[in-house]
């Protein structure tokens, strides 16, 4: 059994525009090595080159946030379901607008 | 206490009900784990927004960035705006909203109702037309005020010292808080307030995970984390499907009789799954959620009745939360 990976739209570039892929691993730095290895680039678009996790990127195991769980560390398991997402606020459009007001 | 000076006055002291038949089943013998709904559709305007929209004004009025007459200004199209205008309307301000023209009849009904000024963006120009917007009234208005609730501290105060007291005063025996995150202020706030007096208590966020419409961003860098966010204030954070949220939305109205916006029903779904584990664990757990508003505004999205998927298909691409 594999673990099955969600990719956003943004990131789809890297995996020749499927949605979902799978990997394998224990951990989920594990998981990324291994998706690397077959979608060449996605984990650095995930990680900072100080090894850790994007800010503006989250990961969910089994719809919890992994940044809780361990982060690169979190232990996962066969039939796992992971969610990659962007960072966005609610109410995207009005922090949008807002943050642009602000020069964020 | 029932009588107020002024509508202002009445914002917040939402009552805390139990859920006794959404509440999981525990084996004989085993400590209770039971469910509580703050009804924050009790506010004034109908929703949750009313603690930090007083909160910001207030604290705009103290420090003299906003004076009597002034305009504010705010893009957003959700609960925040209403609440403002509200706000605005008693305290003598004009308040201008930005937003796109595709947002529900009933928001800029209500928007209108309350005296707020709308600025449309069109639709077909997305985000980024909408900021393009934005930018330009912002030019051309420097006087005008903006507050700014993703990184306002007033916001999350307005929980620190009203929310989060009356929770620990209706449910001494509280070990799990459950709320959504937008902005992060609610559980910011409510949170700080319950670690420091509340020994183990666990902050749980819910978070709306939407169609892929709302993800259009063109590159990671271009997403956003609310500069009143700290992680460290959060024990947990579950990120829950438009399915799900509507699935909990309707139980609530259905089991329990609270009829409730979907971002409740989110918060519900997560709330649940942290009663599940207490019942698992054998341990005593009272899990007190946030009701962020009531159904009524959307009703029109037609997600309240048909299938879940007919409900799922009519909410793609729309912030339900």
């Amino acid at each position: 059994m594999a673990i099955e990976v969600r990719v956003p739209t943004i990131l789809r570039s890297y995996t020749g525009g499927s949605k979902i892929v799978e990997g394998a691993g224990d951990t989920l730095s594990g998981l990324l090595d291994d998706l690397d290895a077959k979608h060449s680039g996605l984990k650095g678009r995930l990680i900072t080159p100080e090894g850790g996790l994007h800010r503006f990127v989250n990961i969910y195991v089994n719809d919890e946030d992994v940044r809780f769980l361990g982060a690169l560390d979190a232990k996962l398991n066969d039939g796992d379901s992971i969610t990659i997402l962007p960072a966005v606020a609610g109410g995207a459009l009005g922090f949008a607008a807002a943050a642009a007001f602000f020069g964020r | 206490m029932a009588r107020y000076e002024s509508l202002l006055d009445a914002c917040g002291g939402t009552p805390l009900v139990g859920l006794p038949r959404l509440s999981p089943t525990v084996p004989e013998g085993a400590p209770p784990v039971r469910l509580w709904a703050k009804l924050e559709d009790r506010n004034p305007t109908g929703s949750i927004k009313d603690r930090p929209a007083l909160y910001m004004v207030r604290d705009a009025e103290e420090s003299g960035r906003l004076r009597p007459g002034d305009t504010i200004l705010e893009p957003t199209s959700g609960n925040t705006g209403i609440a403002l205008a509200m706000v605005a309307k008693l305290r003598g301000y004009r308040l201008v909203c930005v937003m796109p023209e595709n947002v529900s009849s009933e928001r800029i009904q209500l928007l209108r109702m309350y005296g707020a000024e709308i600025i449309f963006s069109p639709a077909a120009g997305g985000s980024n037309q909408a900021v393009a917007v934005a930018k330009q009234i912002s030019a051309e208005h420097p006087d005008w005020v903006m507050l700014f609730q993703y990184g306002n501290a007033a916001n999350a105060r307005a929980h620190y010292e009203t929310t989060g007291p009356e929770l620990l005063h209706d449910l001494p025996t509280i070990t799990h808080f459950v709320a959504g995150l937008g902005t992060t202020g609610t559980l910011m706030g409510t949170g700080r307030y319950l670690r420091e007096k509340v020994e183990d208590i666990q902050i749980v966020a819910a978070e709306p995970r939407y169609g892929e419409l709302v993800y259009g961003l063109r590159n990671i860098d271009e997403g956003y984390v609310p500069e009143l966010y700290d992680a460290t204030v959060l024990n947990r954070r579950f990120s829950v499907s438009t399915r799900d949220a509507v699935l909990r939305t309707r139980q609530l109205v259905e089991v329990e009789g609270i009829f409730a916006g979907f971002s409740s029903g989110a918060i519900l779904h997560a709330a649940l799954a942290v009663a599940h584990e207490a019942v698992k664990a054998g341990k005593r757990a009272d899990v007190a959620f946030v009701i962020c508003d009531g159904g009524w505004k959307y009703l029109s999205t037609g997600a309240y009745g048909g299938t879940l998927t007919d409900a799922e298909e009519a909410l793609e691409g729309q912030l339900w939360a």
